[in-house]
């Protein structure tokens, strides 16, 4: 049947060989935020010396990376499919202070305290989620309320409670090699959580028909929808998930650091924010990857620790971090369009 | 002719105290179309959007096979085989073929203990479907979609609808947007929908495109039907004087300048 119109004059073009044509590899997500990292990398290793490649160096932006990588994979979800989630950064400080409270102050079970923790994180998503779908008010609005909700409801409560906006936790041996230890003194424990979620999470998103809708959601709202997309269930899944992430992310810093404080999560707002756009997920949904996310904190987490091995002042990381996040948006925009324009006739 | 697989008749839309439709009465066979012509606001879309499950008629009956049907939602219409392909709509520009055919509708395959999203499978029933409608330059399930041409993207929503069971293609101005050579494109792919057996309403205000497909043409002006013919019966002219309006123009005239009377004595009161 197609022979009827093949004398329009449309010819069959050529399959494009092999899996790695230039058009293969501009129509991944990561590809700017590859060339970004490596260039990274390169940049401190030159300037950083030794020591940026030891692996006291290496550790120190791997941790870094791994606190912020596990609330970024969830951040990047949301924001493939259209929406953004600035509570985490009270999320993060709040599950740090549930631990604590209930396995510190109370002295209960650590499982318990880590439920608790973990389950206002998913609490706080389900809200978040809901309000959302039901008010139609952007998420950046609705995340931001519940970000000083919940940043007010921890400090009044931690006061109320312990009289105090520190709380002392000591996790047992178990707890500790589980959520808060460094392995070889230098690489925290985290590091393996992050594998693990980077895992969890690239499954989701790339390899089941649930990412196939968290695309479509982000690409296109109401056709999703019209092709019967839950989007609803969709849009409280992702805020649960980052929710349960920045909890994790709390519980584990308590764990490590032996105690918690009311404000220690704000930097990871835009920490992870940053982290997404630079790992090639467009901010207005609908396109991103996994492994681009990773590349993306890789890369803050270098220039983040990196400055403490150059010879430079440290003040000047922001600067460096502020004038890469707006290349790293230009060179994924190239990429993006050129992954758009890409089609095998052309490229002959 | 048999059994048409969609049948209006005397439908009726109001919105409030607004009627839209009035009296609407069409049937469509199995490889037929029709075109729907009429200018904007001449009640289209609210004609679609009843054939699409979206409104639901104030009164009449809409028959599919003969049977009375009343569509709850348009999930519940297009599960009965009505599918509704817009100028843009349900095609997602930065995703690949393969998974824009099948979102929503993904096949899996298991792997391990788990289910997985089966993209071979997925690339290469996409893409067949697409070619089966004559554009043979889309060969790789992988690209990206909004690197199509809109001929292109048109082409892959009528695809992914017929693919999945569509028995009604209702077509929303997929022309208005295109090129001359693009929209030569779409119109051969409702020839290759019609020769297929499906049937299929076309709408547009085009009326050179009208013609070079259409087994029959109806004119809506102002919600009601104001013409109902089949091929050849009319000239391009006549169609294109029907769809301007012919004497309603007249009245809308008298109308407008009725209005602007009536403005003209409120703003001198006012000052």
């Amino acid at each position: 049947m197609s022979d009827t119109f093949n004398r329009t004059g449309v010819q069959p073009a050529p399959r494009p060989a092999g899996g790695l044509s230039f058009g293969a590899l501009a129509r991944r997500p990561e590809m700017g935020s590859f060339l970004g990292m490596v260039i990274v990398f390169a940049f401190f290793a030159v300037f950083g010396g030794i020591n940026f490649v030891s692996a006291g160096g290496t550790a120190s932006w791997l941790n870094v990376a791994s606190e912020i990588g596990i609330v970024a994979l969830p951040v990047g979800l949301l924001m493939i499919a259209g929406e953004l989630d600035i509570s985490i950064g009270s999320v993060i400080p709040a599950a740090s202070m549930t631990v604590a409270i209930v396995s510190g102050t109370f002295e209960l079970p650590l499982i318990l305290g880590v439920a608790a923790a973990l389950g206002l994180g998913l609490l706080v998503g389900l809200i978040n989620g809901v309000l959302v779908i039901r008010t139609g008010v952007p998420s950046l609005i609705v995340t931001l309320g519940s970000l000083f909700a919940v940043a007010g409801l921890t400090l009044g409560l931690s006061v109320i409670i312990t009289g105090s906006t520190g709380v002392p936790i000591q996790a047992g041996p178990v707890g500790k090699a589980i959520l808060g230890q460094f392995i070889a003194g230098i690489f925290q424990v985290t590091i393996l959580w992050w594998l693990l979620a980077i895992a969890v999470v690239g499954f989701l998103l790339h390899v089941s028909r649930w990412g196939n809708w968290v695309f479509a959601l982000g690409g296109d709202k109401v056709s999703a929808r019209n092709e019967g997309i839950p989007i609803d269930r969709l849009v409280i899944q992702l805020f649960m998930g980052s929710g349960f992430a920045a909890a994790f992310v709390g519980v584990s810093q308590a764990i490590l650091y032996n105690s918690a404080q009311v404000s220690t999560g704000q930097s990871f707002i835009f920490n992870s924010i940053i982290s997404v756009v630079i790992g090639g997920v467009l901010l207005t949904g609908g396109f991103g990857s996994v492994i681009g996310i990773v590349f993306g904190t890789i890369t803050f987490a270098i220039v983040n620790q990196g400055i403490f091995y150059t010879g430079f002042d440290a003040n000047w990381a922001s600067l460096i971090i502020g004038v890469l996040l707006l290349l790293a948006v230009l060179l994924n925009n190239t990429f993006r369009k050129a992954a758009l324009n890409y089609s095998p006739r052309k490229a002959k | 002719m048999a059994t048409p697989i969609i049948e209006l008749r005397g439908v009726n839309k109001s919105f409030g105290p607004v009627d839209v439709l009035h009296d609407i009465s069409l049937k469509v066979g199995a490889g037929e179309v029709l075109c729907l012509l009429g200018d904007n606001g001449a009640g289209k879309s609210t004609l679609i959007k009843t054939l699409s499950g979206v409104h639901k008629p104030t009164s009449g009956t809409v028959l599919m096979d003969g049977k009375p049907v009343v569509f709850a939602s348009p999930r519940e219409a297009s599960d009965m085989g009505v599918a509704t392909v817009h100028q843009f709509g349900g095609t997602f520009p930065l995703m690949s073929v393969g998974r824009c055919f099948f979102v929503g509708r993904e096949p899996t395959k298991r792997w391990g203990p788990l289910r997985v999203y089966d993209r071979a499978t997925a690339n290469e029933v996409a893409v067949k479907a697409i070619q089966g409608f004559g554009i043979t330059r889309i060969d790789d399930g992988d690209r990206l979609v909004g690197g199509m041409s809109g001929g292109e993207r048109q082409s892959l929503a009528i695809a992914r609808a017929v693919h999945f069971g569509a028995r009604l293609l209702i077509l929303d101005e997929p022309t208005a947007a295109l090129g001359v050579k693009q929209a030569s494109h779409v119109l051969r792919i409702v020839l290759e929908a019609r020769r297929r057996g499906l049937a299929v309403i076309f709408i547009t205000h085009q009326v050179t495109h009208a013609m070079a497909v259409g087994d029959h043409f109806a004119v809506l002006i102002r919600g009601a039907l104001a013409a109902n013919f089949r091929k050849g019966e009319k000239t391009r002219e006549e169609i294109t004087d029907l769809m301007a309006g012919g004497e309603s123009l007249a009245n809308l005239d008298v109308e407008t300048q009725g209005v602007m009377d009536a403005e003209g004595a409120r703003a001198s009161t006012v000052a």
